[in-house]
């Protein structure tokens, strides 16, 4: 009996303290995303140059980025210049300026250089929404039938591309072919 | 001495006025159509969380999703849809996080029955030690040396052990 009264608080701490270690490694801040393996949601709105040309889920047929970031957003000016990068090597992104303002945006384009294919400007946060886009910048991968494979929370920095990202990317790029 | 607690009591009731203005101020916002869509309104905001600050919920948050998220249920209530139907729509954009209310799933079928499985076991041991406890009683735990001085002492007195109970004694005189 005397193995008990030691052995089940022992075990009970054991347990708590594998679950709390497991614990410390997940950054509560990463959310899964709901829509991955699912089509872009149905949008039809403005692209940030010109305001009469109209964009709609049957533009974003991949593969390629739909990098969402906006002006106010410092983490976004972080990984521009690995958007920059990315797009001079051949990777189509294209942007969702997210609740911001048009002429701030073409203003940051133009100083920063623009990486996208194309922006689409989404002032009230309505595509963001159906996407479930819960902080700039996010980058979703978008295959060759506008499904989304994948979601990146954060910046897309240039570690996180060669351990991560870039075999996503590649899968993408290979099933086209 | 008095004017300065009784400025302290002033600026302190201030305080809370200011506070309670301003959270009347965020639910005025919006107008309902009947007392039910504001009811289930009140619900669904205290139910969804927001996906951007961890643990607030959407009514309890300032950040601009918690707002968005606020006027996009508002704008389905307005359109007549039901509140499950809300929870839904928003799960399937923002996954199971976004309510405080998480469906049995394999990932959270211990959050729902864990404490449970824990007080089934609980109450299982505390019924074997009970009963062990009771089996045990009765039964000797003594040393044959001492056995051998119970049986001096019983046939000095010309007496048998188990019209008095010795085996007892013996037990409680170990413990």
């Amino acid at each position: 009996m005397k193995w008990i009264r030691f052995g089940v608080p022992l075990l009970l701490f054991v347990v708590m303290a594998a679950f709390l270690a497991k614990g410390l490694e997940n950054d509560p801040r990463h959310l899964p995303s709901a829509r991955v393996d699912q089509k872009v949601p149905e949008f039809s709105l403005p692209t940030l140059n010109d305001e009469a040309v109209l964009v709609t889920q049957q533009n974003l047929k991949g593969p390629l980025l739909l990098n969402v970031w906006a002006t106010w957003c410092p983490s976004c000016r972080v990984e521009h210049p690995m958007l920059n990068a990315l797009s001079s090597q051949g990777v189509r992104i294209v942007g969702l300026n997210y609740k911001d303002e048009r002429a701030e945006a073409l203003a940051y384009l133009e100083k920063y250089h623009n990486p996208y294919s194309m922006v689409i400007f989404d002032q009230d946060g309505d595509l963001g929404l159906d996407l479930g886009v819960y902080g700039a910048p996010e980058t979703y991968f978008i295959d060759a039938n506008g499904v989304i494979r994948h979601r990146h929370v954060g910046v897309v920095s240039d570690v996180e591309w060669e351990q991560n990202l870039s075999a996503i990317w590649r899968s993408l790029a290979e099933e086209k072919i | 001495m008095i004017p300065f607690a009784r400025l302290c009591a002033a600026a302190i009731a201030a305080l809370f006025l200011m506070v309670t203005t301003v959270s009347v101020a965020t639910i005025d916002v919006y107008e309902f159509e009947n007392a039910q869509q504001e009811e289930d309104f009140s619900v669904l905001v205290q139910e969804l969380r927001c996906p951007k600050c961890q643990n607030q919920n959407i009514a309890d948050s300032n950040a601009g999703l918690a707002k968005d998220i606020k006027d996009r249920a508002y704008k389905l209530l307005r359109d007549g849809k039901s509140k499950e139907y809300i929870i839904d729509y928003m799960v399937e954009r923002y996954g199971d996080f976004i309510t405080y209310r998480p469906p049995v799933t394999k990932n959270t079928w211990v959050l729902w029955f864990g404490p449970f499985i824990l007080l089934i076991f609980v109450v299982l041991v505390l019924v074997l030690r009970k009963s062990t406890d009771r089996k045990s009683q009765g039964t000797a735990h003594i040393t044959d040396e001492q056995k051998q001085r119970v049986d001096a002492l019983l046939k000095r007195y010309d007496q048998t052990g188990e019209q008095y109970g010795v085996e007892n004694e013996g037990e409680e005189g170990k413990k």
